[in-house]
């Protein structure tokens, strides 16, 4: 009996189908959910979400979030969500050169810009990371 | 009476202005469309977590309110965060938000503090002598969520630091091409009723599971979580409307330019045809008059 998975992000709907497993970053540690899970609520972490179908696997970057656990669902509401399949490695790898300049320089920048830059580098961490560890065939 | 000349050059500058009019209208269709497909993409997040948060709010035990969904039961102070435009000329897109929001306001029980998104809303309000506390104004069209992600927080912050007792959201409701309405959703505290009129029947029935979930870390901290998320989403969204609404109201006052432009140019050069063929007249008249003259000379000699 396959588990439905849903991963939503605010402006689209990353992922939808039937799948076999969904592992989850839980805020707790990793989660893996298999068809009739017992209901769970929980906070996600920056991190990579593994989703199992007949063997294949993808993954998919998740920048934060909440998971809802159903029996027969797995709804995840992300704050940022990306196949890694998707993810174009020059453009992150630019994105952390930048992010990481902007904070060796940033000593005058407000609190608040500091913690966009922050967040910046550790998106585009994760997605490099994600990208070297889970795509095929690289 | 003007020139031929004078004309001439009215005539060409009308022309022109009939061309801008025409691109700036073209451009808001589009500008429309996105706004639209923007907006739409939103409701499968928020549809999903409208159900969790329903979800939460009728769990068994849930006795204790977090502090983002109760009611406060002194207002104090309120804040209202009005959605404008950051440009003119989209007709009355821009007096019909203030002019709703201040007759909206008037009826509130307590002081209030503004948020401008947008420039046109900040300079009416502050011209008002309005509180004006925040300015989230040239944003992208449409923005993404990142973008319009800092109004939330700001929000959520100062609600929580009671700042405020009350948030409202007024903005324009995109019905369509040629109908926009003010609106007006109360952010915070949100209320989670299980039955909410403005959400279609298909979210709120949902979830008939009563078994117990496991919350991880607890409840009050997904709610925390989630719950600033949603109020994120609900500006995002009504921003959106907006925007498709400010672009519809902009087409339809660049088209009524254009026309009246074009209705213009009509009538100018119809007199300036007249002008022109009096002219030829005139002078016909003179050649024919000298020649005539001419002639009965030549016939007296």
């Amino acid at each position: 009996m396959p588990i439905r998975c849903e991963i939503v992000s605010q402006d689209r709907i990353v992922f939808q189908d039937d799948v076999d497993m969904v592992i989850l970053p839980g805020t707790a540690g990793e989660m893996g959910i298999l068809p009739n899970h017992a209901p769970v609520l929980t906070l996600l972490k920056y991190g990579v979400i593994h989703v199992k179908n007949k063997g294949a696997e993808e993954f998919f970057t998740v920048a934060g979030g909440v998971a809802e656990v159903q029996p027969d669902q797995v709804t995840i509401l992300a704050d940022a969500a990306e196949n890694v399949a998707e993810i174009s490695i020059q453009r992150a790898e630019e994105a952390r050169q930048r992010a990481e300049k902007l904070l060796k320089e940033g000593a005058g920048v407000s609190p608040d810009v500091y913690l966009q830059i922050q967040a910046a580098l550790r998106r585009s961490h994760l997605r490099i990371e994600a990208v070297r560890r889970y795509r095929q065939g690289r | 009476m003007a020139s031929t000349r004078e004309m001439r050059l009215r005539i060409r500058s009308i022309k022109n202005l009939a061309q801008v009019t025409k691109a700036l209208e073209t451009v808001s269709a589009s500008r429309v469309r996105r706004a639209v497909q923007a907006n739409s993409a939103t409701r499968p997040y928020a549809e999903k977590a409208w159900k969790v948060l329903i979800h939460l709010a009728r769990q068994p035990g849930h006795n204790v309110l977090h502090p983002l969904l109760a009611p406060r039961t002194e207002v104090k102070k309120i804040l209202v965060v009005m959605i404008s435009s950051d440009r003119g000329l989209a007709g009355a897109y821009n007096m019909n938000i203030l002019r709703f929001t201040q007759h909206l306001v008037k009826d509130l029980p307590a002081p209030v503090s503004y948020v401008a998104v947008g420039r046109k809303g900040r300079e009416l309000l502050i011209r008002r002598r309005a509180d004006v506390v925040a300015d989230f104004s040239d944003l992208p069209s449409p923005p993404g969520f990142t973008e319009v992600a800092p109004i939330g927080s700001f929000v959520v912050g100062d609600f929580l630091a009671r700042k405020y007792d009350q948030v409202y959201i007024t903005y324009t409701n995109f019905i369509n091409m040629i109908h926009q309405e003010p609106a007006v959703l109360k952010l915070l505290p949100l209320s989670v009723t299980y039955k909410d009129e403005k959400q279609p029947e298909s979210i709120s029935a949902t979830h008939r599971t009563s078994s117990v979930f496991t919350y991880e870390p607890d409840q009050n901290e997904i709610l925390s979580g989630i719950v600033p998320r949603f109020t994120a989403l609900q500006i995002y969204q009504a921003i959106l409307s907006s925007q498709a609404s400010e672009h519809a109201a902009r087409m339809v006052a660049m088209r009524n330019a254009t026309d009246s432009a074009n209705e213009l140019i009509q009538s100018l050069q119809m007199e300036y045809n007249k002008l022109r063929q009096a002219l030829i007249t005139n002078e016909m008249l003179d050649i024919a008059g000298g020649a005539n003259a001419l002639a009965s000379e030549e016939r007296s000699v």
